[in-house]
């Protein structure tokens, strides 16, 4: 007889391979990344935080091989039907000839594989980050709150678990045998009707032990006394909300929209990755503003003439009654096709500067243009010329011009882009 | 009768598990004379089979990009459905540890402890290229040991390097096996042992004045002969890695392990390779005995049996050479036959027999003529001893020979026939020959006085040369381990150089 192990390794942690999944990941980056810039855009927006399927070339992950090819063969199959010794079999047309050797090699020029949600959306918005504005550190500032941690046997009586103290005393009674007040009242009620002399003594014996006990034994004890403990532990400042404004008036085409949905949608993903909560309000405007829903934001009609100010008059009392920023991380991203009416752009400007700019992480002016259009040859609107007259004067904005979907990648990856001097500064 | 048997319907627990492996080793001691390491058995789910099938089924393994390559691959085509799992893995050790399926039915973990831990068990210890080529004792504590160290060299001397160097060093994994046994058993323990000492010793002698101390007159070049010269490199070597680990001029020492640990890891799978149809032929023939025999103590129901059975013939099932299912001969099938035959050769031979095979013909003794077989041959040998007329009448057999040259076609060289059968059998047993799959590649000289040029050598069999991008890409990876330039040369049988490749070094990370 031998020793035998029998083992069991089913809770041992799987993933083995995880890491040496990452170092591939790592190594086929570039390409993993084209591939998945190449996915999404295919996808429609909202699948885009899927992950799946992906394939890369094989080329330059490949493990070369001394490998041998061509040259004379000779091989043995089974299940021959009727070749005779010296037959010649033709050559072409997949003959049994074929089948024995051609598994060789790789005749795959790509790979596929799997990509998990995670994994792709790091690799799609690897190498961006929030822009490092001075507001910034806000995000990293952290503030207390208190928090249950279990349970005290000291504290202040205010804070006194009721339903804890009181299953502690009764687990307590139980364990010591407490007589219950039923049985002694069991017991009193008997003696009333016990004419038997000796029976009465006994009982009045049993009565007096049995009360006795139960003084010994408290009803609480101050050992079975329990308080909620309460601890403060740091709170991140983990939520964010994103303003989507968006003019609608008549001259905003359903492809601008597009475009600036799309535009939505990144920024969306992105700020879901840096935090834990992100709240969406989406504000369109003509020559008013209002808050709504998606998808009245994109889909609903609406006419008039526009009036810019009125979106970021809107935005500003939305963010004074719901959103103390010193709780929210608050960023910003206007759509529009540049138009303004001139009277506005006073009154706009001074709303931007004063108000919004200095409670806001991040704001992006995005200029949508027409699908034909040259992004170069797109003249300066209104608005445009506004904001970059504000951007000159040091109004942390940030502000593109784009006419293609295949363009809001390289503007959104532009506009995050990490940028390596800030990241020094201690 | 149903307190006999070992388990009811599909369900077990590790108690039936334990039961089992005891019913399974009765069986395989005393009626098989099996001789086996202890056992180790261990319960995985699909997720760690699939991490197991990336890490070449070792329990633990170096990182290394490719692996995780090969998981996303198997991971994405599992996941499709287009692949099953294995229903076991066993690793050549000791104790020998065999991977069960949670998934597996009762029956199949009969199957699988039968197949795993008594069968491949068995030929693991007897065979003697395994005794020859691995150390089942030291191959944990020296996989233990090659983990740890790629780990610090990682730390030490940057991911990058280490990556490149490994990189380099599985490219040319296939030609660095020693072929031909020294005189010594391969030892790892020891092997690990003398890894740690050489670097405690650097370590303990490393004196940053000698760097600065002018060395002495270079030997006059004169003094070298050429004769003298391979000589003292051992020359002409196969073994590429071996020589890159000894001789190679600017390797740091911890590359020269990192060489030497991926070596020892080719040679250990080295013995693998020979012998793929006398293992599973072992492994299968040793299950379905046992499984038989369970059966007939009545310790497996008939319900049972026939589970066991069906997937039996499944995995024994070679489909014909026009079958949309072929892809070779199936090692399962081939061998489970061949085992089969000497069974029927030894009990029970016809005329034929006698004739081919006469030693053991009629000997009466099967199980002591196949433990002799599992432990004296490898799959060439094998089946150039074994391989009867009537299995070659049996698989049909036929040999092709396809020369580029003739344009009429390929010529069937052979059938199984009188006039067939001997060149049938060579012509099989060849396409199991190590000499005839690798490529027979060998550092024949360095130009010591030049340019310190490696040259290599490829002598080209049968007009098969190599494929190019692969060649250039591997030399590459020579030439950054070697830093000077490396050049091949595809030599035919008369001396005709058919095709040489250069390849420059490409500067490898800074070594920290």
């Amino acid at each position: 007889m031998v020793a035998i192990h029998i083992v069991d390794r089913r809770l041992n942690p799987g993933s083995k391979s995880l890491e040496n999944r990452q170092r591939f990941l790592r190594r086929a980056k570039a390409l993993v990344q084209q591939a998945v810039k190449k996915t999404s855009h295919d996808r429609d927006i909202k699948d885009v935080l899927e992950g799946g399927v992906v394939s890369i070339p094989l080329d330059g992950m490949d493990e070369p091989r001394f490998r041998r090819e061509g040259g004379t063969r000779d091989m043995v199959l089974p299940g021959n039907k009727k070749f005779i010794e010296g037959d010649m079999l033709p050559r072409s047309g997949g003959s049994g000839g074929k089948a024995g050797g051609a598994g060789e090699g790789d005749s795959e020029d790509a790979f596929r594989f799997v990509l998990s949600r995670e994994e792709f959306v790091d690799l799609f918005l690897d190498d961006l980050e929030l822009p490092d504005l001075a507001k910034r550190k806000l995000a990293e500032v952290e503030s207390e709150g208190i928090r249950r941690a279990g349970y005290a046997t000291s504290g202040s009586p205010a804070n006194i678990s009721i339903p804890r103290t009181v299953s502690r005393a009764m687990a307590r009674r139980v364990a010591l045998r407490r007589p219950k007040p039923e049985e002694i009242a069991a017991l009193e009620a008997e003696l009333l009707i016990c004419g038997d002399e000796a029976r009465r003594a006994e009982l009045l014996a049993e009565i007096e032990a049995l009360k006795a006990k139960a003084k010994r034994i408290p009803f609480i004890d101050p050992i079975d006394i329990r308080y909620r403990r309460f601890e403060t532990t740091p709170k991140p400042i983990a939520q964010a909300v994103m303003f989507c404004l968006m003019d609608v008036s008549g001259s905003m085409t359903e492809h601008m929209k597009d475009l600036a949905k799309r535009f939505y949608t990144l920024l969306y993903v992105f700020l879901k990755r840096r935090y834990r909560h992100v709240e969406i309000v989406f504000i369109r405007h003509t020559d008013r503003a209002e808050e709504v829903d998606e998808d009245t934001f994109f889909h609903g009609p609406a006419s008039g003439g526009t009036l810019v100010s009125s979106a970021l008059q809107e935005m500003h009392e939305i963010v004074r009654s719901r959103f103390r920023p010193a709780d929210w991380n608050i960023y910003a991203a206007q759509a529009s096709d540049g138009d303004n009416s001139t009277s506005d752009g006073e009154v706009a400007g001074r709303l931007l500067t004063e108000k919004i700019l200095p409670v806001s992480q991040f704001f992006a002016y995005l200029e949508v243009g027409q699908d034909a259009g040259l992004t170069f040859e797109m003249p300066d609107s209104s608005l445009w010329t506004l904001y970059e007259r504000l951007r000159l004067a040091g109004a942390p904005l940030s502000m593109r011009k784009v006419c293609e979907r295949s363009e809001i990648f390289p503007v959104f990856h532009d506009l995050f882009q990490r940028r390596v001097r800030q990241e020094r500064a201690p | 009768m149903t307190d006999k048997r070992l388990f009811q319907g599909a369900d077990w627990d590790f108690p039936t598990l334990q039961r089992i492996h005891d019913a399974c080793e009765e069986i395989a001691e005393s009626e098989l004379g099996l001789n086996v390491y202890p056992n180790q058995i261990e319960v995985i789910t699909a997720e760690q089979m699939l991490d197991a099938y990336c890490s070449v089924g070792m329990p633990l393994f170096y990182k290394h990009w490719s692996f995780g390559k090969h998981f996303a691959y198997q991971q994405a085509s599992y996941r499709k459905g287009l692949m099953g799992l294995a229903y076991e893995i066993v690793i050549n050790s000791s104790p020998c540890i065999s991977y069960l399926m949670e998934e597996n039915t009762a029956t199949m973990q009969t199957l699988v402890i039968a197949h795993a831990a008594f069968g491949h068990n068995h030929f693991f210890k007897n065979n003697y290229l395994f005794k020859q080529w691995t150390d089942a004792d030291g191959i944990l504590d020296y996989l233990e040991f090659a983990k740890t160290y790629v780990a610090q060299c990682e730390d030490r001397h940057g991911r990058l390097a280490v990556e490149q160097t490994l990189d380099a060093a599985h490219a040319l994994m296939s030609h660095g096996i020693n072929r031909y046994p020294g005189k010594k058993l391969p030892d790892l323990r020891v092997e690990e042992k003398r890894a740690q000492y050489r670097r405690q010793h650097e370590e303990s002698v490393f004196n940053d004045l000698w760097r600065t101390i002018p060395t002495g007159p270079v030997k006059s070049v004169a003094t070298l002969s050429a004769d003298r010269r391979r000589a003292l490199l051992g020359l002409p070597q196969e073994n590429i890695l071996y020589f890159l680990e000894k001789t190679a001029p600017r390797l740091a020492p911890w590359q020269r392990e990192l060489l030497r640990i991926v070596r020892h890891i080719a040679q250990y799978f080295y013995p693998q390779s020979q012998t793929k149809v006398m293992n599973e032929g072992t492994a299968t023939y040793v299950h379905y005995r046992i499984m038989n025999r369970l059966h007939l103590q009545g310790r497996l129901s008939d319900g049972n049996f026939l589970e066991f059975l069906s997937s039996h013939t499944n995995v024994v099932f070679q489909p014909d050479f026009d079958s949309k299912y072929f892809s070779g001969f199936n090692p399962y099938a081939l061998g489970f036959a061949m085992m089969q035959d000497i069974e029927r050769i030894v009990t029970n031979p016809e005329d034929e027999d006698r004739e081919w095979f006469p030693d053991i013909a009629g000997k009466g003794d099967t199980m002591g003529v196949l433990r002799d077989v599992w432990a004296n041959y490898r799959d060439e040998s094998f089946i150039s001893q074994f391989l009867s007329p009537r299995l070659m009448r049996h698989f049909r057999m036929f040999h092709l020979h396809d020369d580029p040259a003739e344009t009429a076609g390929i010529k069937v060289d052979a059938i199984h026939d009188e006039r067939g059968y001997r060149r049938v059998r060579r012509a099989l047993s060849r396409t199991y020959d190590v000499g005839f799959i690798d490529a027979n590649i060998e550092v024949v000289d360095v130009d010591l006085a030049g340019d310190r040029h490696l040259m290599l050598r490829h002598t080209v069999l049968n007009g098969a040369q190599l494929n190019d991008t692969d060649a250039k890409r591997v030399l590459q990876h020579l030439a950054d381990l070697w830093t000077y330039n490396v050049s091949l040369v595809e030599v035919d049988a008369t001396g005709k150089v058919l095709k040489e490749y250069v390849a420059n070094p490409r500067g490898l990370a800074a070594v920290a």
